[in-house]
């Protein structure tokens, strides 16, 4: 018995026994200069478990008696993780070296908390959900505040935990109230309990409770605070992983637990995520138009493509869980292309984050600068870039499940976004002409960049497969 | 060929592409290069194009050259052409190699200038071949952004506004008619724009907010729909944007702009509005008559107090599109007829209008009316085409411009009388407003010092309007070159809207089969 349980969760265990063993392995030999190797085996290691889940994994394993789930829609969310993962550890690696952050400990914290969104995408139970949950936020946490001599680093990392730790508190006490009035943890015992029309008033407090805390973590208006200041504190490469591989965690996890646990209520929770959807897309549109610190703008940026994502959760349908994976993956590519760049900003060897210093970029660096004109274009969701095709899923999802409304709000707001990510473009474009950024020609930044910015425009022939992929994963999640 | 149209459309993309990847350098000689390029590739995609045209069979009222194959989520790549459209992918592959030619004289960022105007091209030629929804979206939003750029980094000093209000403006209103796709795809389970006509959308009367929609389902999607076509026409009064983007676009931006860009409105109308929302269409066709008329009346007398040519012009180009929606909301043969031939008519004057003052503004560097003055002691041949595209403008019969008027009239006029009267006395203010800026521009002393020294048109500028000019006397004494073409298309839809609307069981008061 055991023996199946453990064969279930061997990815993350590897992951897991990596992470120590390399700890160990550094705290007794060179420390620090071991951190450059760390990354790339790190990666390396994340490359091949997310090649080995996609290959391997078939129907729905369970492990420990329901506590930790293995099905297509745990593999789908497990792969973009990883593969996010290890592309932001290899991204980040040269400006963590420079500025003396490449400390070994980053790359292992990285990996303990992918271990933990791997169990938070495959938890069966609210006990696993808050272990991997935690287990994920606490080395966020410490990536937060890598820059120790920061203030604003150490500032964004502390004010991360005492928010994250207050969403934990809600969620808990969310799970505690299900818990209370379903009598079981398990979400297989839940969603019996959580029939629609009987969810006793008591399960439904404990729902919107979960829903706050997992809204937290999506950073979902009105739980979005943190994201901001966390964004424009922490180091770069730090901040191209918050927007990436957790964040697919997170709506995994949300998806997880509001269809699992209470899929047969759908009608009782999707106008509390349509509500949120809503308030994220506008927010997130709106606030980030003063910006002009480029890493709070993709913060604000951020909260409007979970509004977005939030949309295909709210229609609480398989396509709309479908579309939330689509979109979820294009917005991971096109955030690790659009980090890419931001890491390449800097002027006399210090990192640069004011807009205006894109003045008249593409002049200096025409590949470059188109690159991330597709890529703008791309999170602003105008065709032909793969962008909208996220966005035409998720509003075909919302839509279909009778919320019209929402996709209408939604388009609007896409419209307000479109306006800052045309700022970007138009200092790039039609600035004048400014003091010169230093020519950053990082193979390996220019690569991701390159690379995401080509998926955006030849994503739109097939997707790559992708969505035969999410059709799958999201009719093993859905029943 | 079996996939011409696909071969049509990217020609232009892929001459982007090799130029983006192996032309290098800012020298005179890249300059140049990329110049040739362009002006290859828009030459060969035209000479392609005529395949299409000689081989187009106008009796034929169903879509032709269809290529069909599986994309996305039960999305097709599916491209065809019918007698609505073939004349504007025409009229597009035809501009295209004028627009490079009076470019000629740009020196800042040559090769991305040349990029972004080819696969603008590609972007413009898929719009009126696309045979899908999503496709034909994703065409017509994507033309966004080159045009974008181009007013944005070649654009006048007011570019940033300008380009912004252009991106923004016809944006949201094309994100309604994204969702009114959705719906469409919702209801009737395909993209297939041939499968969507004949389909038959809801039209039931129900409540919206407390507010009775008439004609239910099909009311709103055609108000969706109209949202992104009114804006794309332009039609008043959302017609604000055009004024801004004209005057600060640069003159081969105003020449795509005015000649193709504006006519997707009223392409739009025609594939989507009239034969998918019949009851729509209806509901709201007075509405959309009085605007038109307001617009032919109103525009023109604000184009009669401008200071500046390219507005004038602009404000011209909304009056005239006034005409066109005016034609296809009559909804009979003459109007809907009418209407694509002033569609037609009004791409070539109107480009050759932007071109005139493109002339002008390569030597002088300004587009105030005051600033001129007695040009044709110096420059007669300009003159003499100035004049010419003038008359074409206000309708002078033996130009294509009064043969479209005169059919969307003739087509109102059978509708709604009053809305008739109305449009027909703009033909008379345009003639004021053109002809009293050809006096001003062209006619009076010479008087400002720097006019003196004005050389003529050259040789490069002659060789751009002879075609404009041919096409323009060609279209206006034998109009048939263009309604043989277009006439059973425009029979098949003009009887297939009466038929859905007898379906519908409304009393049709803008029917012409009574008659």
């Amino acid at each position: 018995m055991i023996q199946a349980d453990l064969n279930v969760i061997l990815p993350e265990m590897i992951l897991a026994v990596y992470a120590m063993l390399a700890l160990l392995l550094a705290v007794y030999s060179t420390k620090d200069k071991l951190g450059p190797l760390l990354i790339w085996t790190t990666s390396g290691l994340m490359a091949v478990l997310a090649l080995w889940i996609a290959g391997s994994g078939s129907g729905t394993n369970v492990a420990f008696g329901g506590m930790f789930v293995d099905d297509g829609f745990a593999r789908f969310a497990k792969v973009t993780i990883l593969l996010s993962a290890a592309a932001v550890l290899v991204m980040g690696q040269d400006y963590m070296a420079q500025r003396g952050m490449l400390k070994f400990e980053y790359p292992l914290l990285v990996s303990l908390s992918v271990v933990g969104m791997m169990m938070m995408v495959s938890a069966g139970d609210l006990m696993s959900l808050y272990m991997g949950l935690e287990l994920q936020s606490l080395a966020l946490y410490v990536v937060a505040s890598m820059r120790r001599d920061s203030v604003k680093s150490t500032e964004a990392g502390l004010k991360y935990f005492v928010l994250g730790a207050l969403s934990s508190g809600l969620l808990l006490y969310g799970a505690s109230l299900v818990y209370g009035f379903a009598g079981t943890t398990k979400f297989e015992g839940i969603i019996q309990v959580a029939q629609h029309g009987e969810v006793s008033i008591g399960l439904l407090f404990g729902i919107v409770f979960l829903i706050s805390g997992m809204a937290f973590k999506v950073s979902a208006v009105p739980f979005h605070m943190w994201t901001p200041d966390v964004y424009e504190g922490a180091p770069t490469p730090v901040t191209a992983f918050f927007a990436s591989a957790p964040k697919m965690a997170a709506m995994g996890l949300f998806a997880r637990v509001m269809h699992d646990a209470f899929g047969n209520a759908v009608s009782d929770w999707s106008q509390v995520v349509a509500m949120l959807s809503v308030a994220s897309m506008f927010l997130g549109a709106v606030a980030a138009i003063g910006q002009t610190n480029i890493k709070r703008l993709m913060a604000y940026s951020s909260i409007a493509h979970m509004g977005f994502a939030l949309m295909g959760l709210a229609s609480g349908t398989v396509f709309g869980v479908q579309a939330m994976l689509i979109y979820m993956a294009i917005y991971v590519t096109m955030n690790i292309g659009t980090f890419a760049f931001i890491l390449m900003m800097e002027k006399d060897g210090k990192p640069v984050t004011d807009i205006n210093a894109l003045n008249l970029y593409s002049r200096r660096e025409p590949g470059k600068a188109l690159a991330m004109l597709v890529l703008l274009f791309s999170l602003a969701g105008v065709p032909p870039m793969l962008g909208f095709f996220g966005k035409f899923y998720v509003l075909r999802a919302a839509y279909d499940a009778g919320l019209a409304w929402l996709a209408i709000a939604g388009v609007v707001a896409s419209v307000i976004g479109a306006f800052y990510y045309l700022r970007i473009v138009y200092y790039m474009y039609f600035g004048e002409e400014g003091e010169e950024m230093d020519r950053n020609s990082s193979p390996v930044l220019w690569g991701f960049l390159m690379a995401s910015a080509a998926v955006m425009v030849l994503g739109i022939v097939n997707m790559f497969g992708v969505e035969g992929a999410a059709a799958a994963a999201a009719a093993m999640l859905v029943n | 060929m079996d996939n011409i149209l696909s071969i049509v459309t990217f020609i232009p993309a892929l001459a982007a592409a090799i130029m983006a990847l192996f032309l290098r350098g800012e020298d005179e000689a890249a300059q140049r290069n990329s110049k040739y390029v362009a002006l290859f590739a828009t030459s060969i995609t035209f000479l392609v194009s005529l395949g299409i045209y000689f081989e187009f069979d106008p009796a034929n009222t169903g879509f032709q050259f269809v290529e069909e194959t599986d994309w996305l989520l039960g999305l097709k790549y599916k491209m065809g052409v019918d007698g609505i459209s073939v004349l504007f992918v025409m009229l597009t592959t035809f501009v295209m190699p004028l627009t490079i030619l009076a470019s000629w004289g740009i020196d800042k960022r040559v090769k991305e200038y040349m990029i972004a105007f080819l696969l603008l091209e590609t972007l413009m030629l898929g719009v009126f071949m696309a045979l899908d929804l999503v496709l034909f979206y994703l065409f017509f939003e994507a033309g966004l952004i080159p045009m974008f750029l181009i007013i944005g980094i070649w654009g006048g000093k007011e570019r940033i506004y300008a380009s912004f209000k252009f991106f923004l403006y016809t944006l949201l209103g094309s994100v309604l008619m994204l969702v009114a796709m959705v719906a469409m795809f919702s209801d009737a389970g395909t993209t297939d724009i041939e499968a969507l006509m004949t389909h038959t959308f809801a039209s039931n009367s129900f409540d919206v907010l407390g507010i009775h929609v008439v004609g239910g389902m099909q009311t709103l999607m055609f108000l969706a729909f109209f949202a992104s076509f009114a804006v794309k026409m332009p039609m008043w009064p959302v017609h604000t944007w055009l004024p801004d983007a004209h005057v600060q676009a640069p003159t081969a931006g105003s020449v795509v702009l005015a000649a193709i860009l504006l006519k997707m409105g009223g392409y739009g109308f025609l594939r989507f509005s009239l034969p998918m929302f019949p009851v729509g269409s209806h509901v709201m066709a007075d509405m959309v008559l009085w605007m038109s008329a307001i617009a032919i009346v109103y525009t023109s007398l604000v184009a009669l107090v401008q200071d500046d040519m390219k507005k004038l012009i602009a404000y011209s180009s909304v009056a005239h599109m006034g005409f066109v929606t005016m034609g296809i909301f009559a909804a009979n043969q003459q109007g809907i007829d009418g209407a694509i031939f002033q569609m037609l008519s009004h791409g070539f004057i109107s480009a050759a209008l932007f071109l005139i003052v493109g002339v002008i503004y390569d030597r002088m560097h300004t587009r105030e009316i005051s600033a001129y003055g007695g040009l044709v002691v110096r420059m007669p041949a300009y003159a003499l085409v100035f004049m010419f595209f003038t008359m074409g403008n206000v309708g002078l019969p033996g130009t294509s411009g009064f043969v479209g008027e005169f059919l969307t009239l003739m087509g109102a006029f059978q509708v709604n009388t009053w809305v008739a009267a109305v449009a027909t006395s703009g033909v008379i203010f345009s003639a004021c407003y053109a002809l009293w800026l050809y006096r001003r521009v062209v006619f009076g002393d010479m008087i400002k010092a720097g006019l003196k020294t004005m050389s003529d048109m050259s040789m490069r500028e002659r060789v751009i309007f002879a075609p404009l000019v041919v096409m323009t006397i060609l279209l206006g004494v034998y109009p048939a070159v263009v309604t043989d073409i277009i006439g059973p298309s425009t029979a098949a839809l003009v009887d297939n809207f009466n038929h859905s609307l007898a379906a519908a069981d409304l009393s049709a008061t803008s029917q012409t089969a009574s008659h």
